[in-house]
């Protein structure tokens, strides 16, 4: 099972582009994440268990669809990690299986209302489902 | 001049107004918006590079304002972040760049994307192109005494290495078009905080916490009005503040420029 583990994280770290051996753990992104307060797994957490091949927890978090791709902790960590992008990443891990998605066009009809913008539709699409 | 005008979804949808006072006012600065032929949705957010398909709309739009020798416009923030971080994609990552044009050119009769479109938001076209000092000789009818709050949000500015609109953490084109138009800008801390995005579906609470941070920290700085480019930043200010207005730019613009009841009847 861990070797299991090692090789989604290593496929993570390869689709995503990202280097979490970069990280210097100062926990700058997740003091800047938006959305912090509502993730199980915070930014900086993503980063250090991708490194540690401690990938279940984050498959099965709902972490996964709470960033909002603000792109805060990208800009903003000192050492170019480049956090977001690990996150999608393991996202993407999820959602590309066969009967992953986390919409469906089932679902949209009553998240709708009268004012909401396509774009809003189209973004949470591409976010949650493949 | 003639410019490859891509409107997107929204804007010919809920966000009518954002692209007819686009329009308008380019006209009354010497630009004309060619709208792009059968543009397709570029899909609102910009995905893993390892995807070539999500990519392929805003492929399209680039070549087609290629085959012109024009800029790409759009006014839409998320169209533009789209289109410009596959701009950047197509220019430095070769490996990428084949591969997309493979399917581009399989069943379509054309040359490759060569990389060479520039890609502007409608504000950088006012900046680099028109000039807020040539707007500012434009405007009949100065918004005066007015203290406008930006909304910059997150997608005009970031990733920056990509965008490279202005300093992501302290920006001013927003603030100096709002002096073109004779008005007083507001700056506040969190004009280049999210607002919420498209969590909003899935959780409205969350786009309510956010936005009302934002439009807070505007008014406790005096704002009486705040103005945004992006449709998805102006549902989530509208739904869930409701102490001052939240308009689009081009709005402001077109009431500046004396055009706004012109627009508004059209």
């Amino acid at each position: 099972m861990h070797n299991d583990n090692r090789k989604i994280a290593d496929e993570i770290i390869l689709r995503s582009g990202v280097n979490p051996r970069k990280c210097m753990k100062c926990g700058k992104c997740t003091a800047t994440c938006p959305a912090f307060d509502r993730m199980e797994y915070h930014p900086h957490q993503f980063v250090y268990m991708v490194e540690t091949g401690d990938i279940e927890p984050l498959l099965e978090s709902k972490s996964l669809y709470t960033c909002l791709s603000c792109f805060a902790c990208v800009d903003r960590c000192p050492r170019g990690v480049e956090p977001a992008k690990l996150v999608e990443g393991v996202r993407n891990a999820v959602i590309r299986q066969q009967g992953k998605n986390h919409m469906t066009a089932d679902d949209v009809p009553g998240k709708l209302d009268s004012d909401l913008p396509q774009q809003a539709i189209v973004s949470a699409f591409r976010k949650y489902t493949k | 001049m003639k410019v490859s005008y891509f409107p997107g979804c929204t804007l010919k949808n809920k966000a009518k107004d954002l692209d007819v006072y686009a329009r308008k006012c380019a006209e009354i600065l010497g630009v004309t918006l060619e709208e792009i032929e059968n543009w397709q949705c570029c899909g609102g957010v910009f995905t893993s590079k390892d995807e070539v398909a999500t990519k392929l709309s805003s492929l399209r739009a680039l070549r087609y304002a290629q085959d012109r020798s024009q800029p790409l416009v759009s006014v839409c923030s998320a169209c533009h972040n789209v289109l410009k971080q596959t701009n950047y994609l197509m220019q430095n990552d070769q490996a990428f760049a084949n591969k997309a044009n493979l399917y581009m050119t399989s069943n379509e009769s054309c040359d490759p994307y060569d990389g060479t479109t520039a890609v502007y938001h409608y504000l950088e076209l006012l900046r680099d192109v028109v000039g807020f000092d040539k707007i500012a000789e434009k405007v009949t009818n100065p918004l005066t005494g007015r203290k406008i709050a930006p909304y910059y949000g997150c997608l005009l500015l970031r990733p920056n290495s990509v965008m490279q609109m202005d300093d992501p953490e302290n920006p001013t084109i927003f603030e100096d078009f709002i002096r073109a138009l004779g008005a007083e800008p507001v700056v506040y801390s969190m004009r280049n905080e999210c607002c919420g995005g498209y969590v909003t579906m899935e959780d409205p609470d969350f786009s309510k916490s956010k936005s009302n941070a934002v439009v807070n920290n505007a008014v406790s700085f005096g704002a009486e009005c705040v103005v945004t480019a992006c449709p998805l930043c102006k549902y989530n200010l509208d739904k869930n503040t409701h102490t001052i207005p939240v308009v689009y730019f081009t709005e402001l613009l077109a009431e500046a420029l004396g055009i706004k009841e012109d627009c508004d009847n059209a």
